[in-house]
C-alpha cells in the first residue's frame, strides 16, 4: 500500500474533490435544457446508463470555459455506457432478431462531466 | 491534378459558391486578431503544418505494431494518449486524451462525434467530410449497423456494437482485427492494410483492395 492511501482513513476531502460515482454505478443523465452550447447530447439528456469508469485526471469543464466562465475549474469526468434501445425508447423485446438497425446489446458510449449526472431514483 | 477534377471530388463540401457566414466570421476574427497583435500569421502558418503532419499513416502504424506486439497493445489499450506519446514521439497539441478500442469477433466499435466533429487528429490528421456531415453523425447513434452496412460492413447479431460518441476531452480510435493470412507480413505490411476508415470503424482491416 502506498502512502496515499495509508494516509486515506485520517484524511477529510474538500467538497467536490472525490468523484461521486464510481464504475458499476447505475446513471441518470439530467434532463437540463439550458440556452447555449452543452457538450451532452440532446438525445442523451434523461437516459439511464453505468459507469464503466472515472476518468482521470478530473477534467476542466469546458462547458464553463466555453462560455468564459469560471475557467480552469475542474470536474470529475466519467465514461458511461448506454443501451440504444434505452436512448431511443425501443423495448429490448421490439428489437427484431438480425435487425439491420440495432441489436438489443448495442450501447453508445460517452464522457460527461459529474455536473451531468444524477442518480437514478 | 487539374482544378477540374478538384472541384469535382470535393463538390458537395465546400470550394464552390460565395462563403457562408461562419466562414466569413472566421476570416474576420482571424483578421482581428493579427491586426491586434494577438498572433501572427506565422503562428497560424506553423499550426497549419502541426496539422499536415499528421495523417492516417501515424495511425496505421500504432495499429501494425499493435498486431505484432502484445506487451504494446496492452500498454496502448490501457492508456492510449500516454503510449502514442512516449513510444511513438506523437504530441497532443489539442490537448485531448485518446482511448484505444479494440475491435474483437465478439464487439465492433464505432467512432462519431454528433456535436460537432471531434476526431483523433492527433493520431489521424483531419477527419473525412462526411465524418463531419450531419447524416452521418445522425444515424451513426440510431441506426449504427445500417450504416455499417451501407459501407459494406455487416455485422452479425451477437457481435455487440459499441458506438462511442467523443464529445468534451476524450478522443478514440478504433484498433481493427488483424486480417487473416496475415502471419507472414512484416510491420510495414501490416500497415499498409491499416486505413483511415478502419480506425473510424466503418470497415473492417482486409488484405482484398477495395476499389472505392
Amino acid at each position: 500500500m502506498d502512502k496515499a492511501s495509508q494516509g486515506a482513513a485520517s484524511i477529510v476531502f474538500a467538497t467536490g474533490e472525490q468523484p461521486l460515482f464510481r464504475a458499476g454505478d447505475r446513471v441518470r443523465v439530467r434532463a437540463h435544457m439550458p440556452i447555449g452550447h452543452y457538450r451532452v447530447p440532446l438525445y442523451l439528456r434523461g437516459k439511464i446508463g453505468v459507469v464503466e469508469s472515472v476518468i482521470t485526471p478530473a477534467g476542466i469543464d469546458n462547458e464553463q470555459e466555453g462560455f468564459g466562465h469560471n475557467a480552469g475549474s475542474r470536474r470529475h469526468y466519467y465514461r458511461i455506457a448506454v443501451p440504444l434501445t434505452e436512448i431511443w425508447s425501443a423495448s429490448a423485446a421490439s428489437v427484431p432478431a438480425n435487425s439491420p438497425v440495432t441489436a438489443v446489446h448495442d450501447r453508445l458510449y460517452i464522457e460527461v462531466f459529474e455536473n451531468w449526472l444524477e442518480r437514478p431514483a | 491534378m487539374s482544378s477540374v477534377d478538384h472541384e469535382t471530388q470535393h463538390a458537395p463540401s465546400a470550394e464552390s459558391g460565395p462563403p457562408g457566414y461562419y466562414e466569413i466570421m472566421e476570416i474576420a476574427v482571424r483578421e482581428l486578431l493579427i491586426e491586434k497583435k494577438l498572433i501572427g500569421a506565422a503562428e497560424i502558418r506553423h499550426q497549419l503544418e502541426v496539422l499536415d503532419s499528421r495523417s492516417p499513416a501515424l495511425g496505421a502504424r500504432i495499429v501494425a505494431r499493435a498486431w505484432v506486439d502484445p506487451a504494446f497493445r496492452t500498454r496502448l489499450l490501457a492508456r492510449g494518449r500516454h503510449t502514442c506519446e512516449q513510444e511513438f514521439g506523437i504530441s497532443f497539441y489539442d490537448d485531448t486524451d485518446l482511448i484505444v478500442l479494440e475491435n474483437t469477433d465478439r464487439m465492433h466499435n464505432l467512432i462519431v462525434c454528433t456535436l460537432c466533429s471531434c476526431y483523433p487528429r492527433p493520431v489521424l490528421g483531419l477527419p473525412p467530410d462526411w465524418f463531419k456531415l450531419k447524416p452521418y453523425r445522425a444515424r451513426a447513434v440510431r441506426e449504427p449497423r445500417a450504416v455499417l452496412a451501407e459501407f459494406g460492413t455487416l455485422i452479425p447479431e451477437h457481435v455487440e456494437v459499441r458506438v462511442h460518441d467523443s464529445t468534451a476531452m476524450v478522443r478514440y480510435m478504433v484498433l481493427p482485427r488483424r486480417p487473416e493470412g496475415t502471419d507472414h507480413y512484416t510491420e510495414e505490411q501490416l500497415a499498409a492494410l491499416v486505413t483511415r476508415d478502419t480506425m473510424i470503424g466503418v470497415v473492417e482491416a482486409s488484405t482484398q483492395r477495395s476499389n472505392a
